[in-house]
């Protein structure tokens, strides 16, 4: 497998990461990805990632399941084993929008938390690699790609000029356990 | 940019309100020569119960907005501090509309003409074994008594929780204690407003007001119902006025973030309606009862069908549809149609509450009740802009201001 130089940072302030980040994709540095131990508002945003889709297909497995609901249903009394229930009409629709929603909310959800872990390669027995396994607990991790064009030594003191502490550079194989993202052109190519 | 804390009335605003208010007038005066002034009692009944409608939609919509500066009272909720005066100006038209509605209510329950709640028709009741079994509930003293309560209550539990905002405009809290005393001390108001209010409105008033038109039918659910389309009309008459405030240079600490909460609760409760809409229609088209179905025969398949589903459509498919997108809610010309739509469509569905029992044998023309309803907004449009320019448009002394500041979804 081919590998990839990495030079990783860590930070232990909220307020020093994000102008940090501002500073880096400034600088025209390949921004890996970063790692922090909470969720941290807006901090995509600066990064430059593009909103998620996952509402979309969110949206696209809800509308699956309604169908689906519908369409079986409607089969089953219908066409297939027609009973009369209390004297309603075969095709009964009131009766069959409880089924109809809760296999809405079931598709959206399952395929919704399957996507989610496709998305972010999460796997059962795979393990991640984000580099500093601190970035659990309380520091935030950023993780610059070398290219060709990147000077190690420099980047390396750049990072320590914007408030990195235990700057490195990590070589690790390219694969899929890093992130999909690799493949990911927009948030390096803005600003 | 200078900020601007307090609001001064467009002149423009002012004269469409008027005009608005002068509209509804024409049409109240317009019913009242067709409809209000013969000799059927029918034909008088279909007046009377135009003003029901209207002035009961738009007393509960205004109310909405109390009840949702208690809600997110209770909660410690911060974010709809930077808008909050809002809905505190348009809950300052419960009075002025709550004296219209309740000299309504009272002039239809005492006067002789018995169309609208025939169990105020003595001699009927006594022949009739169902109102008599309900005459502990349904009889004049009581629906006056609790009128007047339930109206004066909101007013003055509102008027509380105003004055405990506007005080904090001119005295600042000076230590931690006195800001924990202060929030503590607006949670106890309003959980008391909650407390009426759910007494009233999510469970009493809508069946004495609205429910009692069909006066042998009930539904548990109505109240809830009739709850959750006020509610969400509220939220949109609050959003209307945060659009209009923005595009005027105002509420410069509202942005996209607000507007999209505000988005969200236009969405969720237009589905928390359709939820009881529904179980309410399901069950009883499940059960196939007479007594219950005969809500639903001139509604969802007699001559009120079309206003029937057209309101289905717009409380339901369209905002399920159009707000259901990150970039919908954020958008002010999307969230403003959507309120006046969602408004508008309440108010249908509280037309389709009212009239089926009055005129069961023909759909009265609408354009009048339109008329009237545009009268009650000019008045809401009118007391809303006087009541917000009595105080700065930001809360800014109130402890929990920053959160909405740099609020984030």
């Amino acid at each position: 497998m081919a590998k990839k130089k990495f030079i990783v940072g860590s930070f232990t302030d909220e307020a020093v990461l994000f102008p940090a980040v501002k500073k880096v994709r400034r600088a025209g540095y390949k921004l890996h990805d970063v790692f922090t131990p909470f969720p941290i508002h807006g901090l995509d945003k600066e990064m430059g990632l593009r909103d998620t889709s996952l509402h979309t297909a969110g949206f696209i497995y809800g509308i699956t399941g309604t169908s689906t609901a519908v369409g079986f249903i409607t089969w089953a009394l219908t066409i297939d084993w027609a009973i009369n229930f209390g004297g309603k009409p075969y095709f009964a629709l009131p009766a069959w929008i409880p089924v109809t929603f809760e296999l809405t909310v079931l598709f959206a959800a399952v395929g919704m938390v399957l996507t989610f872990c496709w998305l972010c390669q999460l796997a059962p027995f795979v393990k991640k690699d984000h580099f500093n396994p601190r970035s659990t607990d309380d520091t935030f991790v950023m993780a610059l790609e070398c290219t060709n064009a990147t000077n190690e030594a420099e980047a390396q003191q750049f990072l320590q000029s914007i408030g990195a502490t235990d700057v490195k550079v990590e070589v690790k194989e390219t694969g899929w356990w890093l992130g999909s993202y690799a493949n990911d052109k927009m948030r390096f190519e803005k600003n | 940019m200078a900020i601007r804390s307090t609001f001064t009335v467009p002149k423009r605003f002012q004269t469409i309100s008027l005009a608005l208010m002068a509209f509804g007038l024409l049409s109240i005066i317009g019913l009242w020569v067709t409809s209000g002034s013969s000799d059927d009692p029918k034909e008088q009944a279909r007046f009377w119960a135009s003003l029901l409608q209207n002035s009961v939609f738009f007393l509960l919509v205004v109310n909405a907005s109390m009840f949702f500066i208690c809600i997110t009272t209770l909660a410690w909720g911060g974010w709809q501090m930077a808008f909050r005066r809002v809905p505190e100006a348009i809950s300052a038209v419960v009075p002025v509309i709550g004296v219209i509605c309740g000299a309504i209510l009272l002039a239809i329950v005492f006067g002789d003409n018995h169309t609208i709640y025939h169990w105020t028709d003595a001699e009927h009741v006594q022949h009739d074994p169902i109102l008599s079994h309900k005459k502990g509930f349904l009889n004049k003293p009581f629906f006056a008594i609790a009128t007047i309560i339930t109206i004066a209550g909101w007013s003055l539990l509102g008027y509380k929780m105003r004055q405990l905002s506007r005080k904090l405009d001119n005295e600042p809290l000076a230590t931690l204690e006195d800001r924990k005393k202060y929030i503590f001390n607006n949670t106890v108001w309003a959980a008391l407003f909650i407390v009426l209010f759910s007494l009233t409105v999510m469970s009493s008033i809508p069946w004495l007001w609205l429910m009692s038109i069909d006066a042998h039918w009930y539904s548990t659910m109505y109240s809830w119902y009739t709850f959750a389309s006020t509610f969400v009309s509220g939220i949109a008459l609050i959003t209307l006025f945060v659009v209009f405030l923005k595009n005027n240079d105002y509420l410069e600490y509202v942005n996209n973030e607000h507007l999209h909460d505000l988005g969200k609760f236009m969405f969720a409760f237009s589905v928390f309606w359709t939820y009881l809409w529904f179980s309410q229609f399901m069950l009883i088209w499940y059960a196939n009862i007479p007594e219950e179905t005969i809500y639903f025969q001139p509604r969802a398949h007699g001559i009120y069908k079309g206003i029937f589903w057209l309101m289905f459509i717009i409380n339901f498919i369209a905002p399920l549809l159009i707000l259901m997108t990150r970039d919908a809610k954020r958008n002010y010309g999307t969230v403003a149609l959507m309120a006046v739509l969602i408004i508008f469509g309440h108010w249908l569905d509280f037309y389709q509450m009212v009239f089926p029992a009055v005129s069961p044998n023909k759909v009265p023309n609408i354009i009048y009740d339109l008329g009237i309803a545009l009268g009650f907004v000019g008045l809401i449009m009118f007391a809303t802009a006087k009541a917000l320019t009595k105080a700065p448009l930001l809360a800014r002394n109130h402890p929990f201001v920053k959160e909405s500041l740099i609020h984030h979804t």
